[in-house]
């Protein structure tokens, strides 16, 4: 059974807006300008619910590893102490430094939020349920993410502060370096699938557990382990949060920023971590596949089971030095990310695998 | 070209969004600024000099190894959507290619460049 596009499963819920909107009567071109521009308002109002609900987990998640409790006053276990925090942010005064660099300063934090953003366009949330199935998807968000690197940049640099610039250039060589290893893991599935686009590559795990290619052994799991390490570094989580290491550079790139701008870099890096745990869902773990429930559940289940997987990564081990950081991704990620793709290339031309 | 339509549509609406989010703030917040809290976060020192200064050249040695690797990865994609198709040839073809590049990264690594103290 297909469903349409872009709704899937919920066209009951969202389907009427549709023909609401084809009852004007406009053009065709300007009909899909609209609805596009309705599905990008749509989609900030899930990053920004889920990076609500996100932060208040990470919160009870690192005070339980901590034995504390975490948020517990407003509401059950504290539930909307994050809306209390989002609403205190859009408060808060926005203290510009004087010696800043205007255009850039303000510009940094748009520009992490909208390369975030551009990545939901082709994440398939369910089937059927995705923006626009871009035929060169998985590229397409690797590409659109990279664009944090220089928004980053430009907040280290905007901001006129030595712990800012610092932290802004690290965390540049740090994305730039686990950018290899990410691709050269996601390169693997793209060459058993033989597309790129993120629809086709859950399609190509359909049917029974096995098909998922974290199960395709030896190449499978490994490029798994792979990403998910690189992956942990291109979303800026400890082990690897050097750039906004708090002890020495108290908060990196950000430390300028307040008020609704450093709510913009916060959003992000939660949508970041929400986009690539998705993509480890879509390219390793089925996508929306999945029996009994509707498939957005399915796709959102695994998703924070990986957002998880991420957040146990950051409280419970410790940071690594710069050193150590580059030389992982350059000395040992990089030859195994390249000799598993050798290997997964050399499997699928003789065959061997199911 | 529809579905690319929704990406230059998500650019201009991510903008908006954001600006719309900070002329509500605008609205909302105090305004109060002075001397002490527009002068450059240092844990409370004053700050000596600029930030815009000469930094480690490290960093561009790493972001010149990793053009070289980006470019080797926009190959790959191709290569790995048509690979089904192609057979042992295109195999010995890229292992040659990621062999030459290794090369090269294990000329960098003899050389200290990848060594970051």
């Amino acid at each position: 059974m297909t469903y349409p596009l872009p709704f899937g499963e919920l066209h009951g819920v969202f389907g009427w807006l549709y023909e609401l909107l084809e009852s004007t009567g406009l053009p065709q071109p300007w009909l899909d300008v609209v609805r596009y521009a309705a599905l990008g308002a749509l989609v900030f109002g899930v990053i920004s619910l889920l990076a609500l609900f996100l932060v208040w987990w990470e919160r009870k998640i690192a005070a339980h590893i901590q034995q504390r409790f975490g948020p517990m006053r407003h509401g059950w276990h504290g539930w909307y102490q994050t809306v209390a925090d989002a609403v205190k942010l859009l408060t808060k005064e926005d203290i510009l430094v004087d010696t800043r660099d205007k255009f850039v300063f303000f510009w940094a934090p748009v520009i992490c939020f909208v390369a975030a953003f551009l990545a939901y366009v082709t994440i398939p949330f369910g089937e059927g349920l995705i923006v626009a199935d871009l035929n060169i998807g998985i590229l397409y968000i690797m590409a659109i993410t990279t664009f944090t690197i220089i928004s980053l940049l430009m907040a280290g640099w905007g901001s006129n502060n030595k712990y800012a610039l610092l932290g802004g250039i690290r965390s540049a060589a740090q994305l730039i370096s686990y950018e290899i290893p990410m691709v050269a893991s996601i390169l693997v599935v793209v060459l058993f699938v033989g597309s790129m686009s993120m629809v086709d590559i859950v399609e190509a795990q359909s049917g029974w557990i096995t098909n998922w290619y974290v199960f395709r052994v030896p190449f499978g799991p490994i490029a798994f382990i792979t990403y998910i390490i690189a992956a942990t570094a291109e979303a800026n989580r400890t082990p690897f949060d050097i750039p906004e290491a708090e002890q020495e550079l108290v908060a990196g790139y950000n430390i300028e920023y307040s008020g609704m701008k450093f709510a913009m870099f916060f959003l992000a890096e939660f949508a970041n971590g929400f986009t690539v745990s998705a993509i480890a869902v879509t390219l390793f773990f089925g996508g929306w596949h999945g029996p009994f429930l509707p498939s957005w559940v399915w796709f959102l289940l695994k998703t924070l089971g990986v957002v998880f997987l991420l957040m146990l990564f950051r409280w419970t081990y410790p940071r690594l030095r710069v050193d150590q950081l580059m030389e992982f991704a350059w000395k040992f990620l990089v030859p195994v990310t390249f000799a598993n793709l050798i290997l997964a290339a050399w499997m699928k031309y003789a065959g061997w695998y199911w | 070209m529809s579905s690319y339509l929704a990406v230059l549509i998500f650019i201009f609406a991510g903008t908006g969004i954001v600006l719309f989010t900070f002329f509500l703030a605008r609205l909302l917040r105090p305004s109060n600024p002075y001397p002490a809290k527009t002068v450059n976060y240092e844990c409370a020192e004053e700050p000596i000099g600029d930030s815009w200064v000469m930094f480690n050249p490290r960093f561009y040695i790493f972001a010149l190894i990793f053009v070289i690797f980006d470019v080797e990865a926009v190959f790959l994609f191709p290569w790995a959507v048509a690979f089904g198709q192609l057979g042992l040839y295109a195999l010995v073809e890229m292992v040659l290619f990621i062999l030459i590049l290794f090369f090269g990264l294990f000329y960098a690594w003899k050389k200290g460049a990848l060594q970051w103290v």
